[in-house]
């Protein structure tokens, strides 16, 4: 056969193509038009084979692309050109670390030949992507364009999903070589699946069929290895009640039996103070998180501890554990359930109750169904949350509209929350509710927001507007960084210390990007509204004029245990 | 010193690619624990680089930081070890005055007492090199101080091999490649 010679841009194309990728997003600029220059025909007319969204902001991109794999589990694709076009990129890119979220990054390099000579808008982007990718790597040759592409996808999404950065210097890019078709699915210095260990199994198993009081801790491991079916024969065999960490609230449906509500500072009281009470504590797919363990020298001491984990580097990181279950939950679930006996732990699930009760009065019931006075953030989440039936896509910002939006919301679906939880990155949810839109087509995606992080991205209107991406904004304004604000209230004397904020007329912003807009005031029209904006195709802005004090509840005080959570705050 | 702290050897085996210490020592620079000693070499396997570094540590941190470095892709195995699990050697050269040296015969014999060899003497100066473990070293360093004899001194980061029959990898390598 003859030999086929292409550009490495072309390789480009023909390698994301292979790789399944179908959306790309992305900002050109100069150090990467040559692969522009090619996507031109690979986005239209029959050689088409790529969507690509033009962003606002190379840092949209990147969180756009999280929210298209948070939702549709493959890999999310951003192109960008070098020097700030790249380094825009690694807020997101360092999320998608943090969370585990597999993304592929593709950024323009100067030529070669310039590199180190601080040419126009060259960054040592290897160097500083390294600390904050799970692989980075500089595309030197065209040559090597198929399988550095093929090594980043393998890598990116196999094991602990995670981001990887190729750096294409331009020479690269325009240079020709023999296209030589290559698939990496291997290597060797690289275990993405721990074998697991059959006496660890049996350990665990064991352990579980000794407890009484049982409790289950499900994170985002279970939706990463697609084991919601493994997870809840497990639970449902053993009879153990789980709490759910915020990236894994769509792991198990908020209407499952066994569902004790959500972990962490802002989670549900009984599942905090029920850790402290367990006598063993089973961990799946999390990673122990601060937010979740609060101060860690006390958490669960009372508690054997296993911890399933497919990241070895995970095991006794923050919280020791007595088995270390190293693998694949999709597989060491199912192993651990095969041993179990079939059991039940009726008093135990029992006393959840009453710790919910008390939630539900003090905090559920006064959040959702407030009386009088300014509408509150937990009432709006709820009107959605019900119009919405579990069905929806829940994307949201940082801060108390992430903290409320994720304890109201309800999860039906697996991969429905797209949420920066670990690196907790304000402006990430209106970008990242733009990628979800296009990961998960057929589904409704509601973004809720604060009024400092979405004018943290509020340029990604422009994307909005293009592609007239359906996403549903919740704007919850209190004209503050409410939580910051509630930290100062709390802990630093009241001293509001520039959270107060002034905002501009969002229905004129709305109006300039020719985005149908409302705004809810009273709560007798809350739920005509929410029906308005969930009837109208396409993207809708509501506004919802919040209480400018409202507190975020139950709470875990910093450097306090699990089991010291308040239900009410005092100042 | 913290009196927890051990003195330990990690070995890390990586494939040979640019960018790879950088990735290991900003492990260390992230926890802020200072590197002692750092040695870089090709293995007996081919194409696999050895790594040979000592630090401070107790024993929970060294056991995260051998992990974080090994989950870097590109590395094969990493491995800590205290000095009993090893076989250690150190290179130190050092360059001394040949005046002082002809003026004090116990340099000499400091010199042949550490088993240390006179590689170069000329009016000016003499290099003297010795191989040893670090406290050999650190003992005829001390003494020749002493004598005011000291020009330069270099000592070589820790070399270690351990125990084991071949290098710790090579089972491992021959599994994956069964793969």
């Amino acid at each position: 056969m003859a030999k086929e010679v292409i550009t490495g841009a072309e390789a480009l194309m023909r390698s994301l193509h292979k790789e399944g990728v179908e959306t790309i997003f992305g900002y050109p600029g100069g150090a990467i038009m040559p692969v522009f220059d090619h996507l031109y025909h690979y986005t239209r007319g029959e050689s088409k084979m790529f969507d690509h969204i033009l962003v606002r902001h190379e840092q949209a991109a990147a969180h756009a692309a999280q929210g298209y794999a948070r939702v549709s589990g493959d890999v999310g694709v951003c192109l960008v050109t070098s020097g700030p076009g790249a380094t825009n990129t690694l807020t997101g890119v360092a999320d998608a670390m943090m969370d585990s979220t597999p993304l592929v990054v593709i950024a323009g390099q100067v030529g070669v030949g310039a590199l180190g000579t601080d040419a126009f808008q060259e960054v040592d982007l290897v160097g500083v992507a390294q600390p904050i990718t799970k692989w980075a790597y500089q595309i030197r040759r065209p040559e090597d364009v198929a399988w550095a592409v093929s090594r980043a996808f393998y890598i990116a999404r196999s094991g602990r999903p995670g981001p990887v950065v190729l750096d294409f210097p331009k020479n690269a890019q325009t240079h020709t070589c023999e296209w030589i078709d290559v698939k990496v699915d291997h290597v060797r210095s690289y275990e993405p699946y721990p074998k697991l260990k059959e006496d660890v199994i049996r350990r665990a198993a064991d352990l579980i069929n000794q407890a009484e009081r049982p409790f289950a801790l499900v994170g985002q491991g279970v939706e990463l290895g697609n084991a919601h079916h493994e997870l809840m024969e497990f639970l449902e065999k053993a009879d153990i009640p789980a709490g759910r960490t915020l990236l894994g609230l769509s792991a198990l449906p908020s209407n499952h039996p066994l569902n004790m509500g959500m972990l962490g500072m802002h989670g549900s009281y009984a599942t905090n103070l029920k850790t402290q009470e367990c006598d063993v504590l089973i961990a799946i797919g999390m990673r122990f998180s601060d937010r979740v363990t609060g101060v860690p020298s006390t958490y669960a001491k009372q508690a054997h501890i296993i911890h399933l984990d497919i990241d070895s580097a995970e095991i006794n990181k923050n919280i020791k554990c007595e088995v270390p279950v190293i693998g694949d939950c999709k597989k060491s679930l199912p192993a651990i359930t095969r041993l179990l006996k079939k059991n039940s732990h009726t008093e135990w699930i029992a006393s959840f109750e009453t710790y919910r009760q008390m939630e539900e009065e003090q905090v559920i019931q006064p959040d959702i169904h407030p009386a009088e006075g300014p509408l509150l953030m937990g009432e709006v989440v709820n009107v959605v949350a019900e119009a919405t039936a579990g069905k929806a896509v829940l994307v949201n910002d940082v801060g108390q509209n992430q903290m409320i939006s994720s304890r109201y919301f309800k999860f039906h679906t697996r991969r429905s929350i797209v949420t920066s939880g670990g690196f907790g990155t304000m402006g990430f949810g209106l970008p990242a509710a733009v990628g979800a839109t296009f990961g998960s087509p057929d589904r409704t995606v509601c973004c809720f927001m604060g009024d400092g992080g979405f004018q943290m991205s509020i340029q990604e209107l422009g994307t909005i507007m293009e592609q007239q991406a359906p996403v549903k904004m919740i704007l919850l304004n209190n004209n503050y960084l409410g939580n910051v604000r509630q930290w100062q209230d709390l802990m630093f004397g009241g001293r509001r210390s520039f959270t107060h904020m002034m905002n501009p007329r969002y229905a004129d912003i709305a109006k300039g990007y020719g985005i149908p807009y409302d705004i809810a005031v009273d709560r007798r029209d809350l739920k005509k509204k929410v029906a308005q904006m969930l009837n109208t195709e396409g993207p809708y802005l509501l506004e919802c004029v919040i209480k400018e004090d409202e507190d975020i509840v139950p709470m875990t005080m910093p450097g306090k245990s699990v089991d010291e959570m308040q239900l009410t705050l005092t100042y | 010193m913290d009196s927890n702290k051990k003195l330990y050897t990690l070995l890390v085996y990586s494939e040979n690619i640019a960018g790879i210490l950088n990735q290991i020592t900003a492990v260390f620079t992230r926890r802020q624990v200072n590197i002692e000693s750092l040695n870089v070499s090709a293995s007996s396997i081919a194409g696999i680089h050895k790594y040979t570094i000592t630090v401070w540590s107790d024993e929970e941190q060294i056991v995260k930081i051998t992990k974080s470095i090994e989950k870097k892709i590109d590395v094969v195995k990493a491995n800590y070890f205290l000095d009993d699990d090893l076989f250690i050697h150190e290179v130190a050269l050092f360059k001394i005055s040949t005046p002082v040296l002809m003026e004090h015969s116990e340099i000499s014999r400091s010199i042949r007492k550490h088993d240390a060899r006179m590689m170069e003497v000329n009016p000016t100066y003499a290099t003297v090199l010795l191989a040893g473990l670090t406290e050999d070293i650190a003992d005829l360093f001390n003494q020749l101080n002493e004598f005011g004899c000291l020009l330069q001194y270099t000592r070589s980061g820790r070399i270690a091999v351990t125990r084991s029959k071949e290098e710790m990898i090579s089972d491992y390598l021959e599994t994956q490649e069964k793969r």
